[in-house]
């Protein structure tokens, strides 16, 4: 062999042994996550309230808090998101501000989520007079989002063609028609894309809901936004640290942390199905 | 600009200028565009310089030059295009109808209307066929169907395309080959029915049977509009043109009637440049 091609195998074997090593990451926590859950997942487990100081029962209310939170963390983190993402990309000047600014959310996004926590508890629990609540703890989530979604959404918008702003404005249209038009339609695929990713991480997470409304146990569900409430995260969380019987919670621990990672797999799927139909009507 | 001459008659009448097209463009048509000592900077680079310009009606006007000699720079000043690129500064005049594009009450959006502009890579919307005819109407708050119905049908006849795609318009743009794309534009843009249009290099991407075709339409249509073309094509200039405008180094170096610019420019490097000695 050449000693070009022997490099060229040795480039592309490196390469295949990074991907390889990744999913074998993947597939070892799947399966592990999986083969030890399956036992307590049952419809019970999703359906039931825990019982005798969680040794037993299901987790429903987790769910539901989980679900709830997030819902409140879309309705904040994604009209707000997409908002300052068409400011940033549309209307503000290309100057230093604007590169500031820009940047500042960047960083945002690198702000570890405990610290969103504590801002969390100051502005929304102490200062807006919130309490300890769903609210609370969904707003949290959601300023910890909007970086994800402000970048993901301006990415979207960068990704439409110059073109099609220009040949809009070239027919006599404002700029606010070109970009309702003929810009926003083809990016708002990708900016619900990035959305959904930012709330699938956001659902995942405990730091930030610890502080501002996380319940122990709460074995019912919430009656208002204003309740305390449990959540997957916390509630793994619990199971797997802080519980008095750890062994015995342990297959409670691994069923909660199955559904939790179905969850956001689902929400992933759908992000993925959502970005291909949205697709699909745009070339049609 | 330069007046004609005796001999310049008798020269465009040589390379096939009908009386009719001859006539109206020195003697019966008014001035449509006038471009007076204008200046136009990118941040720090002076990218159009001193430029003075008349356009008459109904005229084609070829623009040619050497790459990066401003010309598309200067097409896209006629309908203030360039202003959503930033830090950019112009300065002096240029008016349309009498009128400064400049003027603080004039409302951009007219200006763009009135000037049409059709872009140097087809860029059709993500829409039908249909849809991209209709969008100009549209945006301009134009909502009875069959008022567009008809506006969509006329433009893409007066673009040489309806023939070919009358039964297909609501199929998508993209299923068009790239001459078709391209007409599809030109209907686009008259759809709206401007006065003016501003063609940027409108078949630098085209095989030669669609540049033909696309040459053709701007012999039609310059019954009916005013049209700046900017072309790298010599040959096109030449047999699309009334006048010739030659840029360089953001400098209109020689404007006049194309005939003369190709058979007898003033200035040598004019001529350098039409007989491809350089650039």
């Amino acid at each position: 062999m050449k000693k070009k091609s022997v490099s060229q195998a040795i480039g592309f074997g490196l390469l295949r042994f990074c991907i390889i090593v990744v999913l074998m990451i993947l597939v070892v926590i799947l399966y592990d996550i999986f083969s030890k859950g399956k036992e307590a997942v049952s419809w019970e487990f999703l359906s039931a309230m825990p019982r005798n100081g969680m040794t037993e029962g299901g987790i429903l209310p987790a769910i539901v808090g989980t679900f709830l939170v997030t819902v409140i963390t879309a309705i904040l983190a994604i009209p707000l998101g997409m908002g300052c993402a068409i400011y940033l990309n549309e209307y503000a000047s290309h100057g230093k501000i604007t590169r500031l600014i820009r940047m500042s959310i960047r960083n945002l996004s690198g702000v570890p989520s405990i610290v969103y926590g504590l801002f969390g508890v100051v502005l929304f629990v102490q200062l807006m007079k919130l309490d300890t609540s769903i609210l609370a703890s969904g707003l949290t989530l959601g300023l910890m989002t909007l970086p994800w979604t402000i970048t993901a959404s301006e990415e979207a918008l960068k990704g439409v063609p110059r073109a099609y702003r220009e040949g809009s404005l070239a027919l006599g249209a404002t700029k606010w028609q070109a970009i309702r038009t003929n810009v926003l339609p083809y990016a708002i695929p990708g900016m619900l894309t990035g959305a959904i990713l930012g709330l699938a991480r956001a659902a995942g997470e405990t730091a930030p809901i610890l502080f501002t409304g996380a319940a122990f146990s709460l074995p019912f569900l919430p009656k208002s936004l204003s309740d305390q409430f449990m959540a997957l995260p916390y509630h793994l969380y619990i199971m797997a640290t802080q519980h008095h019987a750890i062994e015995k919670v342990r297959p409670i621990a691994y069923g909660t942390a199955l559904v939790l990672i179905a969850l956001i797999f689902c929400m992933n799927f759908f992000a993925v199905v959502l970005r291909y139909k949205l697709r699909k009507v745009k070339v049609e | 600009m330069t007046i004609a001459t005796e001999k310049n008659k008798v020269q465009l009448k040589s390379i096939g200028f009908s009386d009719r097209a001859y006539g109206r463009s020195v003697e019966e048509n008014k001035i449509k565009i006038v471009v007076e000592d204008f200046n136009f900077f990118y941040g720090k680079t002076h990218a159009l310089k001193n430029i003075n310009m008349k356009i008459r009606s109904n005229a084609v006007v070829g623009i040619i030059g050497p790459s990066g000699c401003g010309k598309s720079t200067f097409l896209r000043c006629f309908n203030r295009m360039n202003d959503t690129i930033n830090n950019i500064r112009y300065q002096g005049d240029i008016s349309v109808d009498g009128n400064n594009i400049f003027d603080k009450d004039l409302d951009v959006v007219d200006l763009r209307r009135n000037v049409g502009m059709v872009f140097q890579k087809s860029n059709p919307f993500p829409k039908s066929i249909f849809e991209n005819v209709a969008y100009g109407l549209k945006i301009n708050g134009i909502n009875d169907k069959d008022f567009i119905q008809e506006r969509v049908e006329k433009s893409l006849k007066d673009a040489a395309l309806w023939s070919e795609i009358k039964d297909r318009l609501n199929e998508s743009a993209f299923s068009l080959s790239g001459g078709q794309q391209q007409r599809l534009c030109i209907a686009r843009a008259l759809a709206v029915e401007p006065e003016i249009l501003l063609l940027d290099e409108p078949a630098s991407a085209l095989d030669p049977i669609a540049t033909g075709k696309i040459e053709e339409l701007i012999h039609e249509l310059k019954k009916k509009y005013t049209i700046v073309i900017v072309t790298h094509n010599m040959q096109q200039a030449a047999r699309v043109s009334d006048y010739t405008a030659f840029f360089m180094l953001g400098e209109l170096v020689e404007y006049d009637f194309t005939n003369k610019i190709f058979t007898n420019p003033l200035k040598k490097i004019t001529e350098d440049y039409v007989t491809g000695r350089f650039g």
